[in-house]
């Protein structure tokens, strides 16, 4: 039955894809870039998802997975044995229908959305790039093969947040999340050397195997490796303080958005963490880490987005923000409640990234909150579902955000005092979100136009087919993890599912408790629904009393902490400097230019010497060679032995006489 | 053995003519101007060759000897061939034949 599951064809199709439309989309007409560009994606998705028939049609005990599936051995060098596999289990299943199915759902949107654009088949090809990137990332079955499509993924993520690379903002904005990215990398790469040095393996079922060998083995460097991979995963995810990036990379195009930034690429931290949960498992220091620094961020990424007001912007800091929950819950080891919250924030947020991509592109290009309203009645669709989205996002009964993200909030609370903390701020983080989302459903869609902008239409169908289904997705997406017997809000489905791969837990809450926490979850939403709504209804005057009573505050929020500020000062500033003034007039201008300079007078010097012998006289040419081959005859002919042998006898019989 | 050296000519003195011959050619070479001079030269060099080539395979009994002879009459005629188009087309646009003057590739 494995051998039928071609997990290849998987990243296969896209690079095809990507390779067509590289190299031909130009010459090729657009419905042939078209097809291409929406094939790859959609083959893809139709073997993951013949393979997660091929899972759920089965019992759970003859259950094919894990796959894998190995192409060739990779690396060689004494232990160090990497090869070339591809492992398909519980969760990279789980990933895999997220990346290649609202992944198929954009490209389908963006063929609306970018079809005006000149670099349509630039586009495709990026995206498709991207694909194949993501799914390698996802399929690998160790750690260096997770690392092609790692970086690859941060590639692609470069070259679409600069698609217009003409504008300086968006060019700026790919170096800089390549750049900030890169310093995660260094501790992905670290946990890597630590892992060959220690383990002498980067296979993941083998790290485990060791682990479980030796179970007294926490601490040292386990958590050390652990950190390292945090860093990395800190740099993907834009979690603190790696964040900054990613409010910037809004510059791509919207669907870039929803994808890249904010169903797929950008939970691939949270997907390393889970993939290597048992290396997190052996070192609880390593994991408070994660828990305080995803509660962190969800908690002051919210806050940033509650004052701005560019739309995307909004939904950037929502990301962050919704990435801290399942860092949050990946540090109270609640896995699959990680998972979970990944799969249904990939629905709801791409679902409002392309709701926030049709606004925008019905206004004409408008990205300001301030300047839109009263949308409801021109684009009905795109408000319903952006609804939907808002709903799920607050975590309102019973859309698919609700159960994600009580999950997380319950798995927090069941961690004893601290986990208490961090419920606390999950639920603080929950007010909040709803607040903001709220806050940007009523500033574009209700009260009247502010702006005087160009007749909003609603968009073609191929852009709002994808939404309806992600709307639909966002609003049950969560009941697949519901099971009816065991508590109603209870994600005993999703766990049990992806049991085989994080291990049982023992659970120790009760239905009664877990209904309490759902319903303060649900209580704050909605008084975050109400704040919003008192604030931002019509001729409200609220919000502007507030800044002006609190203008410090107001002002740290909008201006997103300084951080930006804070970072240019400490370490743009200081590297410019060195490399402006140290590196470029120092080694550059002194060390290597003098370096090249006495090299070049050294080989001038030189050639004037030998010019000397290059008359041009063809006579003296032949005179040398004459003579040569003369030099060398008497070498070769003169019996030197004999002479030598003569010249003595001659000198000994005069010294004889 | 004693026959061969007996009744015919040494092989050492077909090989100090072939080298005086060489010596010749190199000394026409080297000293003489005019361009078919120092062309008859290298023909006169090439020939000295040919005649111990020649005179090792009489004295070895093979014919790898004789069939190098006719290569190097075959590169000699081509060479020739080809040197007196070139002599020729140099007296056309020089109207001589000196090898000193022709020295254009001169740095």
């Amino acid at each position: 039955m494995n051998a039928h599951l071609h997990l290849w064809l998987i990243p296969l199709m896209p690079f095809a894809g990507f390779l067509l439309n590289g190299v031909l989309g130009r010459r090729m007409p657009k419905w042939g870039v078209t097809m291409v560009a929406l094939l790859a994606p959609l083959a893809a998705f139709g073997v993951v998802a013949n393979a997660a028939l091929d899972v759920f049609g089965s019992a759970p005990t003859a259950s094919s997975l894990p796959c894998v599936e190995t192409f060739g051995n990779w690396i060689n060098i004494a232990a160090l044995h990497v090869d070339f596999s591809f492992v398909l289990d519980q969760l990279s299943l789980v990933m895999l229908l997220v990346v290649t199915g609202v992944g198929f759902l954009i490209h389908v949107y963006s063929v609306g959305y970018m079809g005006d654009d000149e670099g349509y088949a630039r586009y495709f090809s990026f995206l498709n790039l991207f694909l194949f990137f993501m799914s390698v990332l996802v399929l690998a079955g160790n750690a260096l093969v997770m690392f092609i499509g790692w970086e690859g993924v941060g590639l692609a993520s470069y070259l679409l947040i600069g698609f217009y690379f003409q504008k300086k903002s968006a060019a700026d904005a790919g170096k800089k999340a390549f750049i900030v990215n890169r310093i995660g990398d260094v501790g992905f790469l670290i946990a890597m050397f630590l892992l060959v040095a220690n383990f002498g393996t980067l296979t993941f079922t083998e790290i485990a195997t060791k682990l479980g060998q030796d179970p007294g083995w926490t601490g040292g460097v386990v958590t050390v490796i652990a950190l390292c991979l945090m860093l990395g995963a800190a740099g993907k995810s834009a979690q603190l303080p790696l964040y900054i990036w990613l409010p910037d990379a809004m510059e791509g195009p919207t669907p870039v958005s929803a994808l890249i930034h904010a169903a797929t690429m950008v939970t691939a931290g949270v997907y390393m963490i889970a993939r290597m949960h048992v290396l997190f498992n052996h070192s609880p220091f390593a994991l408070g880490v994660v828990a305080v620094v995803g509660a962190a961020t969800a908690l002051f990424a919210a806050t940033i987005g509650m004052a701005q007001n560019d739309i995307k912007r909004v939904l950037a800091y929502s990301t962050i923000s919704q990435l801290g929950y399942m860092f949050m819950a990946c540090g109270v080891a609640a896995y699959s409640a990680a998972i979970f919250h990944l799969l249904t924030h990939a629905f709801f947020k791409a679902l409002l990234f392309l709701a926030a991509g049709t606004v925008i592109h019905s206004l004409g290009g408008e990205q300001d909150l301030r300047r839109m309203g009263g949308l409801w009645r021109k684009l009905p669709v795109t408000f319903a579902v952006t609804t939907v989205g808002v709903l799920a996002i607050a975590g309102f009964f019973p859309f698919a955000g609700f159960y994600s993200k009580d999950a997380i909030l319950y798995a927090a609370f069941l961690q004893g005092p601290s986990g208490r903390a961090l419920w606390l701020v999950g639920v603080v983080t929950a007010l909040v979100t709803s607040f903001y989302m709220f806050r940007l459903w009523i500033m574009a869609f209700l009260g009247k136009p502010r702006g005087d902008l160009a007749t909003p239409h609603e968009s073609p169908w191929s852009m709002r087919g994808p939404l309806v289904i992600l709307a639909l997705l966002s609003l049950g997406g969560g009941w697949m993890g519901v099971e009816r017997s065991a508590g109603w809000i209870n994600m005993e489905r999703f766990t049990g599912f992806l049991t085989p791969v994080f291990g049982t837990r023992t659970a120790t809450g009760s239905a009664h408790l877990e209904l309490a926490l759902s319903v303060v979850a649900v209580g704050v939403a909605l008084l975050g629904w109400l704040v919003a709504y008192s604030f931002y209804r019509e001729k409200s005057t609220v919000p502007a009393q507030l800044a002006a009573t609190y203008p410090e505050s107001y002002k740290i929020l909008a201006n997103k902490y300084y951080v930006d500020e804070i970072y240019r000062a400490a370490v743009v500033k200081p590297l410019l400097g060195v490399s402006r003034y140290f590196l470029e007039w120092v080694v550059e201008i002194g060390v290597l230019g003098g370096i090249a300079w006495m090299l070049a007078g050294g080989a001038k010097f030189a050639g004037a010497i030998v010019q000397y012998w290059q008359t041009g006289n063809l006579r003296s040419y032949a005179a040398w060679l004459a003579a040569g081959a003369a030099v060398v005859l008497l070498f070769l002919l003169v019996p030197w032995a004999t002479v030598m042998a003569y010249l003595a006898a001659i000198h000994l019989g005069l010294a004889g006489h | 053995m004693n026959t061969f050296l007996s009744q015919e000519v040494p092989l050492s003195w077909y090989l100090i003519l072939s080298a005086v011959l060489f010596v010749l050619g190199i000394i026409g070479f080297l000293f003489k101007r005019n361009i078919i001079t120092t062309f008859m030269s290298i023909e006169l060099m090439l020939n000295a060759v040919n005649l111990s080539f020649v005179t090792f395979a009489q004295q070895w009994h093979t014919v790898k000897g004789q069939i190098f002879v006719f290569f190097v009459m075959v590169v000699a005629a081509a060479e020739a061939a080809v040197g007196l188009a070139i002599i020729i087309a140099i007296f056309r646009a020089r109207s001589t034949l000196a090898v000193d003057r022709i020295d254009l590739m001169r740095l």
